[in-house]
């Protein structure tokens, strides 16, 4: 199911296991995505995604096993590793008393940037809260807050994009939103972690489809797994990747680029 | 949609402990968050107005019980104007983290990169902001109900006030923070911060009765001095403490 961790894995968990009181929601997970690799994790409610995906943001401490992230510890080193993921949660985690655009300042300002207005103006029109920047949080409907949340996550360039359930709450314009999110980040030579429970929406995006059932990992041959030709096309941009030396597109299609002198 | 997409930045390294940049970008983050919660607060004023009225309830009960013997009331002034704001403020630290809990904000507020002690240090700045602000209006309620006359010293009154808030403050901020996983937090934060608070309690109000009779003995320097080691140490503590207490 896994194979060894390597220096150029973007994510790369070993024996992850994490229970809530007794209850083990992931038990025993090892699992790494490639640099540049679309994964997609499929399941059905309660089967673990969701914690897996938090651990591998260190929004919690695994119960057991170990993790890195572009060879970032994910306990040693959390520090470093939240400057290199973001997390799009289930919930949206903005701020209801305050407005789209201070939604959008706070979060720039704690990710250590200038918050430039004309910045945080564009990320709105990107996902199309562009007129309602100073309406506040709480009387937008779930799926607005899910647009905003995404706006959030385009203040910044993650190398790995985690997205947790990222097609709920949203119409096929925002779907696409995600979407374009995905091809983005993967272009730039970052990598995703996607869960989700039902895949329709994702364009065949995945690089690799892999589900999970009762807290463990289950490898599953899919269509999503074909890239499709513009992502395809998108992975030569990565040759640009800042360190870059060697650039390899593997059988499975996958680009792996190894960073000399990295860790 | 199809903007221009650039390349991956450089993976970052642990960096030499340089000062200057990663210190302005702590600073930003401790502003950020207190400016987030005081907007918040000014937005909804629920929480102010109900602390208001809780603190004139408490001293308008408090007179009722004391009786109208005024003499007994002016010697009673200290240390009930200090559990008035004591009750009172722990209401304001609740709101606190309610706020991060709605929605799943603290989730996202702890995955921003960046020390966990700038969010403590925000959240204490916004809630001393806030304290503050509920003093101003008992202060002069408690003159006015407990017929007690402005004090000579003043400015030291002020002094005994700033540092007994902060003493205050900086646990209650902590302690909210421990007791916000917890369902029963309302009832919960009261039990852990107030066994905590007897010192400050004590200082304070010893430190205020003797300003307010005119310090006639110089206790009130004692009682000042202690008080100003009590806050050097919750401050440290809260601060070092904060990040093993947020993650849970």
């Amino acid at each position: 199911m896994s194979r060894l961790p390597q220096l150029s894995d973007a994510l790369a968990l070993n024996d992850i296991a994490h229970r809530y009181g007794r209850r083990w929601a992931v038990r025993g997970v090892s699992l790494n995505v490639a640099r540049s690799e679309v994964l997609a994790i499929m399941g059905h409610n309660g089967s673990g995604k969701s914690t897996l995906l938090r651990v591998a943001a260190t929004a919690i401490r695994a119960t057991r096993g170990s993790g890195t992230v572009f060879g970032a510890d994910l306990v040693r080193d959390a520090q470093i590793v939240r400057s290199m993921v973001a997390l799009l949660s289930t919930e949206p985690g903005v701020y209801g008393d305050l407005t789209a655009l201070e939604n959008l300042r706070f979060a720039a300002r704690m990710l250590g940037t200038s918050g430039d207005a004309l910045e945080l103006q564009r990320a709105l029109d990107r996902v199309g809260l562009g007129r309602e920047g100073h309406e506040r949080a709480r009387n937008m409907s779930s799926g607005m807050q899910r647009r905003l949340s995404i706006a959030r996550l385009l203040l910044r360039e993650p190398y790995l994009l985690l997205l947790d359930e990222p097609y709920n709450s949203l119409d096929p314009e925002g779907a696409g939103l995600v979407n374009t999110l995905i091809r983005e980040t993967r272009a730039r030579g970052g990598s995703v972690l996607l869960v989700a429970h039902d895949l329709s929406r994702s364009e065949g995006l995945a690089d690799r489809t892999m589900e999970m059932r009762d807290g463990l990992l289950v490898e599953s041959p899919s269509a999503d797994g074909e890239r499709d030709a513009a992502a395809a096309s998108d992975t030569d941009d990565a040759s640009d990747l800042a360190n870059a030396d060697v650039v390899e597109i593997s059988a499975a299609r996958r680009l792996r680029v190894e960073r000399g002198g990295a860790r | 949609m199809t903007a221009p997409v650039a390349a991956l930045r450089p993976l970052p390294t642990p960096a030499p402990m340089t000062l200057g940049p990663s210190l302005r970008a702590d600073l930003q983050r401790v502003t950020a968050v207190a400016w987030k919660d005081l907007t918040a607060e000014r937005r909804t004023k629920a929480n102010f107005n109900a602390v208001v009225a809780m603190a004139g309830l408490i001293l308008l009960f408090f007179g009722f019980a004391l009786g109208p013997d005024a003499e007994g009331l002016r010697n009673a002034a200290s240390g009930v104007l200090w559990l008035t704001i004591l009750f009172s403020g722990v209401l304001a630290f609740n709101r606190s983290y309610q706020l991060e809990l709605e929605a799943g904000a603290l989730e996202q507020l702890l995955l921003y990169p960046g020390e966990r002690w700038t969010i403590y240090v925000g959240k204490l700045l916004a809630n001393l902001a806030f304290v503050f602000l509920v003093e101003v209006v008992t202060l002069p309620l408690t003159g006015v109900l407990y017929h007690v006359a402005f004090p000579e010293r003043w400015a030291t009154v002020l002094l005994v006030l700033v540092l007994g808030t902060t003493g205050f403050v900086s646990l209650g901020t902590l302690y909210a923070a421990m007791a916000s996983r917890s369902r029963s937090r309302e009832v919960l934060l009261p039990l852990l911060l107030f066994p905590m608070l007897v010192p400050v309690l004590i200082a304070a109000s010893g430190a205020t009765a003797s300003l307010l009779v005119g310090d006639v003995m110089g206790d009130s320097r004692a009682w000042i001095r202690l008080l100003a080691a009590f806050d050097a140490i919750f401050l440290v503590a809260s601060t070092w403490a904060f990040q093993f207490v947020i993650e849970g």
